[in-house]
């Protein structure tokens, strides 16, 4: 139990990076990664409603939408759940937890619209489908990782940007395309890590 | 009347290029662009999605408050996704297996938020059709272009169809997710390029972007912090 745990952890981390190898989040990714303390802000309040959006979709729709034959509802569903939690949350730490909205404020409006989230809660009972011991748990687990796994890969491609920002780059590259291109190099390096996981905890 | 139209229609496809000028919809373009054919079924089911969506908000665009207007339009275009979803299931189930998680995930990309948001709410109906019909055209346009150059240069087909085994083997880096970056930033560099502009993609589109507001002020709130 607590191997796989450990598994399913690491390996939303480092194989299954949501950034570098599935391509979710890329927004925010290439936005809000130019200084380490944003990359850092945003990627906690990511973390905060992954978590939060996967606790509340998963037993909806394991014990609402699948039961009843709504699993086609599954899309709007989840949407219109995670843009009302997104606003709940905002709501609640304005009031009562006004140090942790101001350092997480910022960050939440962004949130509704970003795929990362969106895909995470999906893709937790893709898993479970295929794998029946994939339980909520799991699915909470899995889910803690993407977030954690999204942090470490903003805050890499924040140190790589402070570099980026002194070096003489060709004219047709600055900005953008040269960002993306170091984004390559990073998610060349995350590749090293495919099987390390089930090595590790074997 | 007629010319005005036409503009509405090819400004999409070359001058504001939703991937490769106005750099929206990354995810789906980086993600689905491994092969051709996955390419084409993305830009398509994207484009219906797109056009519907359009109408329908140009339709409402009286209706709608405006301060629920972006649950209100992220709402309709969950229903048209979910509607591109199943009819995807039913008549193209392989399509539907490679596309995978990214065909629900239409719902989150910017282009058609942004199309919403920057030209269905505010324009009549029939220009709105076209301005999603022409954006949805360079959106297809822009990932098949992608998926060709990966297919070819990473798996050495096209379309399923071996072309380069006589005299090259597969670069397999460009169908993983580093091939997608590499190659998305030099098409962003090339077109940047070859449009001559002055100004540069410095930063993401954010112009185009639906959360433009609350995103500048963080960006603007962050150089305030680092200057004090």
């Amino acid at each position: 139990m607590a191997q796989q745990m450990v598994s399913i952890f690491l390996a939303a981390i480092l194989t299954e990076n949501y950034i570098l190898n599935q391509f979710l989040g890329i927004c925010p990714f290439l936005g809000v990664s130019k200084k380490l303390n944003t990359a850092f802000g945003m990627s906690c309040a990511v973390t905060f409603v992954m978590v939060l959006a996967t606790a509340v979709t998963w037993p909806i729709y394991t014990y609402v939408l699948y039961p009843n034959n709504l699993a086609y509802l599954q899309t709007i569903v989840f949407i219109l759940i995670i843009a009302a939690l997104v606003q709940f949350v905002e709501t609640v730490l304005k009031k009562y937890m006004p140090p942790l909205y101001n350092a997480l404020g910022i960050y939440l409006p962004l949130i509704t619209t970003n795929c990362a989230v969106l895909g995470v809660t999906m893709l937790v009972l893709e898993k479970g489908e295929s794998d029946p011991t994939f339980g909520y748990l799991q699915s909470l687990v899995n889910t803690f990782g993407a977030g954690i796994g999204f942090m470490v890969a903003m805050v890499i491609f924040a140190g790589v940007r402070e570099r980026l920002e002194l070096c003489d780059i060709p004219k047709s590259l600055r900005g953008l395309p040269i960002t993306l291109v170091s984004a390559s190099l990073v998610a060349v390096s995350f590749l090293g890590f495919q099987g390390i996981v089930d090595n590790l905890v074997k | 009347m007629a010319k005005s139209l036409m503009h509405e229609f090819t400004k999409g496809i070359v001058k504001e290029n939703p991937v490769l000028c106005l750099v929206l919809g990354t995810c789906p373009t980086l993600a689905v662009s491994t092969s051709a054919s996955n390419a084409i079924g993305m830009g398509v089911a994207a484009t219906l999605v797109l056009v519907c969506s359009n109408a329908v908000i140009s339709l409402l665009r009286k209706v709608i408050p405006d301060k629920v207007r972006i649950p209100a339009f992220i709402t309709i275009i969950a229903g048209f996704v979910s509607i591109v979803q199943m009819l995807v299931k039913a008549y193209a189930p392989d399509i539907d297996k490679s596309l995978g998680i990214y065909l629900p995930l239409i719902v989150v990309n910017c282009i058609i938020l942004g199309r919403a948001e920057m030209f269905a709410s505010k324009n009549s109906v029939l220009p709105s059709i076209l301005d999603g019909l022409g954006m949805g055209v360079g959106f297809t346009a822009a990932l098949l272009l992608m998926g060709c150059i990966r297919e070819l240069l990473g798996a050495g087909t096209l379309f399923g169809m071996p072309i380069t085994s006589g005299f090259m083997p597969p670069i397999i880096i460009f169908i993983l997710p580093p091939g997608g970056f590499f190659v998305f930033g030099m098409l962003i560099a090339l077109a940047s390029k070859l449009s001559g502009q002055q100004k540069k993609p410095e930063e993401i589109g954010c112009a185009a972007c639906p959360l433009a507001a609350s995103c500048s002020k963080l960006v603007g709130s962050c150089e305030k912090e680092a200057k004090e």
